[in-house]
């Protein structure tokens, strides 16, 4: 019998000594597998380059705002999204639904949803604001939600869908991108330090040839098209009368939702989405200038964001009531005068209004031109040595 | 939250914690068309002094939004409204407004005094709010602003008024929807989780006929003496559903069919929160269900008006069910012609020249005032101000006071402001004649075929009342009747919006460059070269190479000194 309890209370004793040499060195895996992926904050740049006013552009924004809901769902803030929608789909007169975009037939799945932040929008979405985002390069005046604010830790995502060539990518219809420009941008963010790794993704005709010119370091790319093939789209609604999607976003949509933000699903599920079969193009991806191999990429380190969570076992009273008011005790003495509301069409004092005193301009080109050119005739004809007698 | 600081008698006395309060209301109007207009208002008043320097800059905000206090502060603004509005308000057939908005977003700012620099404040301060509310608000700057002279005097507090502190900027083509809802509602107190504010939901919302959010922003009386200032934020919410001219329903409606949702609380932050539903046209002829002994008397918009009221605050209101679902069905008809109305429209042919014709009518029966008018127009119109026709009743009419400010192309749009005398029962039409301007091809907008807009006129006036109106300032006024300061008892102040312009300007063919690179290159190749060649051209006549067995042939009898073959 004593042998038995001797044999309990040391296997007790054990697991007590152990049991937290083992919980930290689960602790320390864990905090290993954080810093070994190397970044510690993620941004998504989304961007919709439809043309202004046509509605079976409707896919576009579609695809764009699918590619937003996941990474929202997944955990990036609407802080460290910056979203560039060319144009309003979702209140345009002819949506029949209004403040919806749908990304399924017969209306089963609304993108837009209730909580919604755009941040370029119509005439905004231009070749000049996109580099100057991606660079940032903007005016002081930007406000920050324009921003993309990234370091050398973050790990960025850009999802472009649009129409596209051999090389380049239209912008609004009146304006293009080529990829060395694109590839020239990223180059600058290297150099300046501004992402830690970049999954770049391209759902145009021919979107291949976006990412055949990229040369910095840390760059994966994934197109839905090879080159002189076209993207196709997916399913019309008869409600809505165009096309909803892409089939690449479609089916990238219909992976993305499988995924939660503990998966560990990697980047070489993501290169099998959507097929030949399914996509009628050939989806294309590059990863010749990553540095990890991409199967240890998990899905989350683009699409999902890094928390930092303190767990803590205090409890926190609120107070539940709204207190009253504090009558504020008269504390001045002296008479102040009360203030009045202004007149709002003081008729009188309308007519009788004296002209607006214009403030003082210095003379502008034309009348300095002017003067210089008569003090030099004045000078010319009666010559310095003569100033003497006339002043 | 510090509220719970009691006041101390101290030598070195800490200031006292600013006292904030939030007041949240719904007013339901049943319209003569068969519509429904529903305004919400949410009002935050708080004691403090943002533009003071003595004080120790502000920085603990309970009710009032940090976002909307850093901006007051930081650009010394001393007044600030802002809309954004999809639809038109239709005046004959709805009325007047609470609170009036012309389509798209306008925005009118008063500086305070102090500010040095206040062109280089408004663009900054349309850069940071058009970030808040997710607009394109940077699209404002000096090309469509203007400083209007006599019209938008200040809402609040003040007196003297120096026009060179005023900008005023509409953009008729900017587009509200959900993602403008979305930071307007994360700045109430209560965000969209309790109170009113939970009946907001966009697919409902922008699924009417009128949609308009606002913010103002004003410096108010805190009491009845006046003697110091409170600082007032209201969020107004207009909208107006077409279920019946649309003829998807009956007269007959309720919150959850207009909002798909019911109130089930009040917001926990609110002082008073409260439903007015406007039964004067026909009460007996109402059926409110559930039904309320509370009533109220307003004098709103020269009209004495009573509305049911429900106070959120109370339990009973939501009885058993725990949710307050307001069903309200109406018969009968009431005819409302309001006192001042205007249209505005473009006449003429041809993409040269054409002519803005404003039409004002005063439908008062034997009452004449007068109206101020201001016209903003763009640049790119060039108005022939000698062309300028003022008429009521075919004859002339002159106004006793006019301002213009002609426009500097690329740099300042026109400004004409006019004070008309309207006599009773009229109409009256203002002309001028403008000329389109030709853009350089840079400035065209990637869409120039959908055309230009030309924003709203705003005609102000103080239109003579039937009812007397109430001058007592009191803090329990419902938010409806309190917007406007009134000075008077015989007249109220209206501000009515006309529609936007949408103006077609000679637009070049933008592939024309194209074109002529293709067409010069081709006559360069085509007609330039074969006239070269011509020229220069010369024939030889070339023996071709004989075959090997000749050329070996002749080869050996070169050798042998015997004359070559052919």
């Amino acid at each position: 019998m004593g042998y038995y309890s001797l044999l309990t209370t040391c296997a007790f004793i054990h697991l007590l000594v152990f049991m937290p040499y083992a919980y930290s060195n689960y602790l320390e895996n864990k905090a290993g597998q954080f810093f070994s992926s190397g970044h510690t904050n993620n941004w998504a740049v989304l961007v919709s380059l439809n043309k202004l006013g046509f509605w079976f552009n409707y896919r576009h924004v579609a695809n764009t705002l699918s590619v937003y809901r996941s990474v929202k769902r997944l955990g990036i803030p609407d802080s460290h999204i910056v979203l560039m929608l060319a144009d309003d789909m979702a209140c345009n007169y002819r949506n029949p639904k209004p403040a919806t975009v749908f990304s399924h037939k017969n209306m089963e799945l609304n993108v837009y949803g209730d909580d919604v932040e755009v941040d370029y929008r119509g005439y905004e979405v231009t070749v000049e604001n996109f580099l100057r985002v991606l660079t940032g390069r903007l005016p002081p005046s930007t406000p920050r939600s324009k921003r993309l604010l990234s370091d050398d830790r973050s790990n960025i995502l850009i999802y472009l869908t649009g129409h596209g060539g051999n090389g380049f990518l239209k912008f609004q219809d009146s304006e293009e991108i080529s990829n060395m420009e694109l590839a020239d941008a990223f180059e600058q963010m290297w150099q300046k330090r501004r992402y830690n790794e970049l999954l770049f993704i391209i759902d145009t005709c021919q979107g291949a040839s976006m990412y055949e010119r990229f040369y910095s370091p840390n760059l994966m790319a994934l197109a839905s098209s090879q080159v002189g093939e076209d993207s196709l789209s997916h399913q019309p609604d008869l409600a809505i009368g165009v096309h909803l999607m892409d089939k690449y976003t479609f089916y990238l949509l219909e992976f993305l939702e499988e995924v939660h933000p503990a998966s560990q699903a990697n980047m070489n599920d993501l290169f099998k989405v959507c097929p030949q079969s399914q996509c009628v193009s050939t989806p294309g991806h590059r990863t010749d200038l990553f540095q990890r191999n991409p199967g240890s990429v998990l899905i989350t380190d683009f699409f999902g964001s890094v928390r930092k969570v303190e767990i803590t076992k205090d409890t926190i009273n609120l107070t539940s009531s709204v207190k009253p008011p504090i009558q504020r005790s008269g504390s001045s003495d002296m008479t102040i005068e009360s203030l009045t509301y202004v007149d709002q069409l003081p008729v009188a004092e309308i007519i009788h209004q004296k002209p607006k005193q214009k403030d003082w301009h210095p003379p502008d080109g034309f009348i300095l031109g002017l003067w210089t050119l008569i003090l030099l005739v004045f000078f010319q004809t009666y010559g310095i040595k003569h100033l003497k007698h006339i002043f | 939250c510090d509220s719970r600081l009691p006041l101390t008698f101290t030598p070195a006395p800490a200031p006292a914690p600013a006292r904030d309060q939030f007041q949240e209301e719904l007013v339901i109007r049943p319209l003569h068309s068969g519509d429904i207009y529903a305004s919400f208002q949410f009002r935050t008043l708080w004691d403090t002094d943002f533009l003071q320097e003595r004080q120790k800059k502000v920085s603990h905000y309970r009710l009032f939004p940090k976002s909307l206090g850093q901006v007051l502060s930081k650009f010394s603004v001393r007044e600030l409204h802002i809309s954004f509005t999809q639809g038109f308000w239709r005046t004959m057939q709805w009325g007047q407004p609470f609170i009036p908005s012309p389509p798209g977003a306008e925005l009118w700012v008063w500086f305070h005094h102090t500010v040095s620099d206040v062109d280089g404040n408004w663009k900054e301060l349309t850069n940071v709010l058009s970030g808040i509310f997710c607009a394109s608000l940077n699209f404002i700057d000096m090309t469509n602003t203007v400083q209007p002279s006599a019209s938008f005097k200040p809402l609040g507090l003040g007196n003297a008024t120096d026009h060179r502190f005023l900008r005023y900027a509409t953009l008729p083509r900017e587009i509200v929807c959900t993602e403008n809802l979305t930071p307007w509602k994360k700045l109430l107190p209560c965000g969209s989780k309790a109170g009113l504010a939970v009946l907001m939901k966009s697919e409902k919302l922008f699924h009417s006929s009128f949609h308009s959010q606002a913010v103002h922003i004003r410096p108010i009386c805190q009491d009845e003496q006046c003697t110091s200032k409170a600082w007032e934020l209201r969020q107004t919410l207009n909208v107006v559903f077409d279920h019946y001219t649309s003829g998807q329903g009956k007269k007959e409606w309720s919150l959850f069919k207009m909002f798909s949702r019911t109130l089930t609380e009040a917001c926990p932050l609110a002082s008073s929160s409260k439903v007015y539903v406007d039964i004067t046209d026909n009460p007996e002829l109402f059926e409110l269900s559930p039904a309320t002994h509370l009533l109220s008397r307003a004098v709103v918009l020269g009209d004495r008006r009573t509305y049911s009221v429900y106070d959120l605050t109370r339990a009973e209101t939501f009885g058993q069910l725990r949710s307050f679902n307001l069903l309200l069905r109406w018969k009968g008809d009431n005819m409302l012609r309001p006192l001042l109305h205007a249209e505005r429209y473009v006449a003429g042919f041809g993409l040269q020249t054409g002519e803005i014709h404003t039409v004002i009518y005063n439908n008062h029966p034997y009452r004449a005032f007068p109206v101020l008018l201001m016209d903003s127009v763009p640049w790119y119109l060039q108005l022939y101000v000698h062309t300028l026709t003022v008429t009521s009743k075919s004859r002339d009419n002159k106004p006793s006071y006019i301002h213009y400010q002609p426009a500097k192309d690329r740099h300042r749009p026109h400004l004409l402001e006019m004070l008309i005398q309207l006599p009773p029962h009229s109409m009256t039409e203002v002309t001028v004649q403008f000329e389109r301007a030709l853009l350089k091809w840079t400035e065209y907008t990637p869409d120039p075929n959908h055309g230009f807009y030309v924003g709203s006129s705003v005609v102000s006036a103080l239109v003579p009342s039937m009812v007397a109106m109430s001058t007592n300032f009191t803090q329990d006024q419902p938010l409806f009747s309190s917007f406007v300061p009134v000075k008077e008892e015989s007249s109220y102040f209206v501000r009515v919006y006309t529609e936007p312009l949408l103006v077609n300007l000679p637009t070049p063919d933008f592939s024309m460059p194209y074109n002529v690179i293709c067409l010069t290159c081709t006559v360069v190749a085509v007609g330039y070269g074969s006239f070269y060649n011509l020229l220069t051209r010369t024939f030889q006549v070339d023996e071709p190479s004989p075959p090997l067995a000749k050329r070996l042939a002749n080869f050996i009898r070169r050798i042998r000194g015997v004359p070559l073959l052919a």
